[in-house]
């Protein structure tokens, strides 16, 4: 089996990889690599939790630190991109997209159809999500909804490193604008990850466990938490299907489906808000194409309608747990009309 | 207002070049205005009547190296930069032919493959992705510059400021052009830019400010040629303001009842193309029947513009889907 | 006599099947307690981290207790049950029962441990990866088929290392090994086996090729006869002109999960030992830069139109007498036809009845014992 690494050295590695074999991949980003300008040792960080490290002295010029203006670094990325890089742009936190969303929302994502199909803009902007590390409200945020609705943008969110490695190299060598989410709580997660370089499709959701009884649709550090409860589930005879979407645009719809026909009882768990979610987009599709299998409605399982609190007490009950996860299980294979 | 003292040496065609692009753009805007009024062109338009000498001025120093990005009053930069007349006309009336195959309209014209980033509805759009545009030029050593088109409102906006920074944080070979018409929507510009000048910020940024007779061709010529060439051998941004007017309102449609009569005065005293013609029949440098020549030519071109556009079909309803994605 | 160590029991180990396996689940008993079992009886259904399959009696006897439960994850070589006589008494088994017992118990132990070592040779300036495992007797060099690798041997290489030197490569294309073919010829395969030989200071080796793989060790052995001591050839490619060339271009194609899994179904008479972790691997090998293409230039070498482009029956000829040969076929064989076998001049044959593409992984243990006959010839 392949060695075993963590989901920010996959990261790390993809980055290296693809820079190395496409001289137009270059990085940006504020503290991308760190100590700019400043007395002490330059690649002091390598990006605020290391996903960048060592990039730096090993492509002389092609990693770039950037002041705090992400809506000019953000649109220079988008940019670049139109004029023939690949740049794979960092955007901190997603909580910060609110002063660069234009460049995102209404530039890179429309300019291929704005001009009629003669725009090609290949730029990834990572982003780091999710919630659990006590950073409070205005950096645990999952705002991956709010990007899913832009058509034009494709939007993917690794769960494992094998996933991570293999989606960023896909990311960047794909020719359209791209969001990529790494939860913040993964970088730490090891797992075998391939030496050779790989790439993931967008659009391909990944059955990370089977079973027959109840369809479990998540994404992200979710996934984790699915797989405890269905552990859990199956020690009480209930076998769960947990699915991983990986990217919610493209949207594997045909693997979710299939599963709900199979299983009829479906539970979506999604670390974001519960409005305008993909919690309710799953919930929909399923509702709308899947509706005759359908042995029960559909549970959502989500944070709550709130910000993300700070204290350790009210952040482990705003984040689903799988005690949660179990108990919407419970429901719906115990529903009756 | 400066003086024009010296100008450049240019040649013959770059002179009838200069015209001809000012003279297009005055054609089409002036026609556009009154195709509009009888309701046939859908949407929105802003008109560039008034300003061509800034959008000529500054895009007789580019070239294929180069990339431009402009604003929602984007027709002039699109012109001078070298978009086909033809497809912008199809494109402001939605027709397939159009250059976004009818579904940009006027303020979104682009042509990459002539380095125009497109005209932007979002106001200070622009900037940030001349930043970049002008990053890849300094990586790969083209030589190429990025210049950023936008108006006293969009000076203002966060993004123009941020990328006035990063330009000069990264050294890039960027032109920030702020065309100060006086109004932005119907604010002036003399209320909301807090500075007696936008060209003053530049120093703020730590790159050079000029600031530029905007109806004088030549002027522009001078501050323009300068700047660019800097920027092409590694000296970094500059930020020019043009001081001028538009001739019509924000929009097409726009009483303009916060005006007063500038717009008489200046087509009268102040017009770019009156004293273009003006200087070059002085000098000798061009015949008056050379310029005859140019406006009859440019009167056909448009016309037939308007002809084909009107006749042209419209994006059929499989085009709606189409180019979201190179690949979903 | 001593209740813990009463020789009369034998205790039925978790086996190794790969070099990197660490342990196993019994995920279903084939025999009772009080059943009495012949050597080859199917004792219990196993899944790994890798494959699923069936372990079979070592020794015959009586199986007095069953140790392991359905479910359990047991680290190799711990006891799953006993077998033993009928005079052995209660109070001895349930002594060694708590034993073994305790060690299951104790959990699987940390996967840093053990891992076996794999190699590195430049072959022509490609990288080609190999595992050996065993310290006595001659070198044996397994060499998988097209889309394989060097884990395609995991319920064989173990058990040969008893007695041998076993080795096992990635050839090009495949596994971890460079994903440069060449011009996919057989000869740049045939080159990177000789090449491991090299690395391995292998003066001579028994070769055990599969499929493409017996292609390639019979182009080997064609190119440096002194150096190959035996061939044990399974299902050999190049024997005849058919083959299953919709398998051969599915595998190539194939892009997703849902395409690839009837596609490999074909390899086996009993589908069901295609779980879900033989398909995602086989998946994520398919998406390894440059694989796509290998496979694809390969199949164009494999293939002339749908039939089999490849000829190692004169090369086999060529080999003359000097080299025992044996050639092993499944009878169910849907990839190519077990029919060929009559085309290898002067093999041994072993037909095996009801086995498919795969008999290495069908039917380990018979395939055993016909490479070990095979070796044991040419010593002689």
């Amino acid at each position: 089996m392949a060695r075993s690494i963590t989901y920010r050295e996959a990261l790390n590695e993809a980055l290296t990889q693809e820079m190395e074999r496409d001289e137009s991949v270059i990085v940006m980003g504020e503290d991308n690599a760190g100590g700019a300008g400043a007395p002490g040792e330059d690649d002091a960080w390598g990006g605020v939790l290391g996903v960048t490290k060592g990039l730096y002295h090993r492509f002389p010029g092609r990693v770039l630190d950037t002041p705090i203006s992400e809506s000019a670094f953000i649109g220079a990325a988008i940019g670049a991109a139109t004029a023939g890089m690949r740049p794979v742009a960092e955007l901190m936190f997603v909580d910060f997209m609110g002063v660069c969303f234009d460049q995102i929302y209404n530039q890179a994502a429309k300019f291929r159809y704005m001009f009629g199909g003669k725009a090609v803009t290949p730029v990834v902007i990572r982003t780091m999500y999710g919630a659990g590390l006590r950073a409070a409200a205005q950096h645990s945020q999952c705002l991956y909804p709010l990007f899913t609705h832009i058509p034009g943008l494709k939007v993917v969110l690794p769960a494992t490193p094998y996933d991570a490695k293999g989606l960023l190299t896909q990311a960047i060598r794909d020719n359209d604008p791209v969001m990529f989410f790494e939860h913040k709580a993964l970088y730490d997660l090891a797992g075998p990850v391939p030496e050779e370089s790989y790439a993931l499709p967008f659009g391909e959701a990944n059955v990370v466990r089977e079973g027959g009884d109840v369809t479990i649709v998540t994404l992200g550090r979710m996934v984790h938490t699915s797989l405890e409860a269905a552990e859990r589930l199956a020690a009480d005879g209930v076998q769960c299907e947990v699915i991983d979407l990986r990217t919610t645009s493209p949207l594997d719809e045909d693997t979710v489906l299939e599963s709900a026909e199979a299983t009829g009882r479906v539970v979506v768990v999604d670390e974001a808000h519960p409005r305008c979610s993909m919690a309710t987009d799953i919930s929909a599709l399923v509702a709308q194409k899947a509706f005759g299998a359908l042995q029960a409605p559909v549970e959502m399982v989500t944070a709550p309608h709130t910000p993300v609190p700070f204290s350790g007490r009210l952040e482990d009950l705003y984040i689903p747990d799988a005690q949660r996860i179990v108990n919407a299980v419970k429901t719906v294979t115990g529903w009756t009309r | 207002m400066t003086d024009t003292i010296e100008r450049r040496a240019l040649t013959r065609e770059q002179l009838l070049s200069a015209y001809r692009m000012m003279r297009s753009i005055r054609e089409f805007e002036e026609r556009v205005h009154r195709e509009f009024a009888t309701g046939e062109i859908p949407g929105f338009v802003h008109l560039y009547a008034g300003e061509e000498a800034s959008a000529v001025g500054v895009c007789i120093n580019l070239d294929e190296r180069d990339a431009i990005a402009s604003t929602h009053r984007g027709h002039g930069h699109c012109i001078a930069k070298g978009v086909d007349v033809g497809e912008m006309m199809a494109e402001i009336y939605g027709r397939r032919t159009g250059s976004c195959h009818g579904k940009g309209g006027s303020m979104h014209i682009a042509d990459l493959s002539k380095g125009m980033l497109g005209a932007n509805g979002i106001v200070g759009g622009g900037p940030p992705l001349i930043c970049g545009t002008a990053l890849t030029a300094k990586i790969r050593g083209t030589g190429g510059v990025g210049v950023a088109f936008f108006g006293d409102g969009g000076s203002n906006q966060g993004t123009t400021l941020e990328s006035m920074n990063l330009a000069c944080v990264w050294n890039l070979p960027a032109i920030f052009v702020a065309e100060n018409n006086g109004y932005a929507e119907s604010t002036a510009s003399a209320w909301s830019v807090a500075a007696d000048n936008i060209a003053d910020r530049a120093a703020g940024f730590g790159m050079p400010g000029v600031i530029v007779d905007g109806f004088d061709f030549f002027a522009v010529h001078e501050a323009a040629s300068e700047a660019i060439a800097r920027a092409r051998e590694g000296g970094g941004p500059t930020l020019i303001e043009m001081k001028f007017t538009r001739y019509y309102g924000h929009f097409e449609g726009d009483q303009q009842t916060y005006r007063a009569n500038e717009v008489e005065q200046a087509r009268a005293e102040l017009d770019c193309l009156k004293r273009f013609a003006a200087r070059v029949t002085e000098t000798g440098e061009l015949a008056r029947a050379d310029l005859d020549a140019v406006d009859a030519e440019v009167a056909t071109m448009i016309d037939k513009a308007v002809n084909e556009a009107k006749a042209a079909p419209l994006p059929g309803e499989a085009d709606l889907l189409t180019d979201v994605y190179v690949r979903y | 006599m001593d209740a813990v160590t009463d020789e009369r029991i034998v205790p039925v180990a978790m086996p190794k099947w790969g070099l990197s396996m660490q342990a196993g689940k019994i995920t279903g008993w084939v025999v009772a307690e009080g059943d009495e079992v012949t050597v080859g009886d199917e004792l219990a259904d196993i899944e790994t981290d890798k494959i699923a399959g069936t372990l079979e009696a070592a020794q015959a006897g009586t199986v007095r207790r069953i140790v392991a439960r359905v479910g359990e994850d047991v680290p190799v070589s711990g006891t799953i049950a006993l077998i033993a006589p009928a005079e052995v008494s209660d109070d001895a088994l349930d002594a060694a029962v708590a034993k073994a017992r305790a060690v299951i118990d104790a959990g699987v132990p940390d996967q840093a441990a053990g891992k076996p070592a794999v190699e590195t040779a430049d072959v022509g300036g490609r990288k080609i990866r190999y595992a050996g495992v065993g310290q006595d007797g001659e070198v044996v060099l397994l060499v998988h088929g097209y889309g394989g690798d060097r884990n395609s041997w995991l319920f064989l290489q173990e058990p040969l290392a008893a007695r041998h030197r076993v080795y096992a490569l990635d050839l090009p294309g495949h596994g971890t090994s460079s994903k440069d073919v060449g011009d996919g010829s057989v000869g740049v395969l045939a080159d990177a086996v000789l090449g491991v030989l090299d690395a391995i200071g292998a003066e001579r080796a028994h070769l055990v090729g599969h499929s493409l793989g017996g292609a390639v060790a019979v182009a080997a052995a064609a190119a440096d006869p002194r150096r190959i001591g035996s061939l044990t050839l399974i299902a050999p490619s190049g024997f005849g002109p058919a083959i299953n060339a919709g398998y051969l271009r599915g595998f190539a194609d194939a892009q997703t999960r849902r395409e690839l899994k009837p596609v490999v179904g074909q390899l086996f008479a009993d589908e069901s030992l295609v779980t879900r972790q033989v398909v995602d691997d086989l998946l994520a090998y398919k998406r390894l830069d440059g694989v796509e293409a290998a496979l694809h230039t390969l199949v164009d070498t494999l293939l002339d139109g749908d039939e089999q482009r490849t000829d190692s029956a004169a090369a086999a000829a060529a080999i003359g007498g000097a080299v025992p040969v044996t050639v092993v076929w499944g009878s169910s064989d849907r990839v190519i036809p077990a029919a060929q076998a009559e085309s290898v001049a002067g093999a041994a044959r072993h037909l095996l009845d009801g086995a498919g593409h795969m008999p290495h992984m069908e039917r380990p243990s018979e395939v055993q014992a016909a490479i070990e006959e095979t070796i044991a010839r040419a010593g002689a």
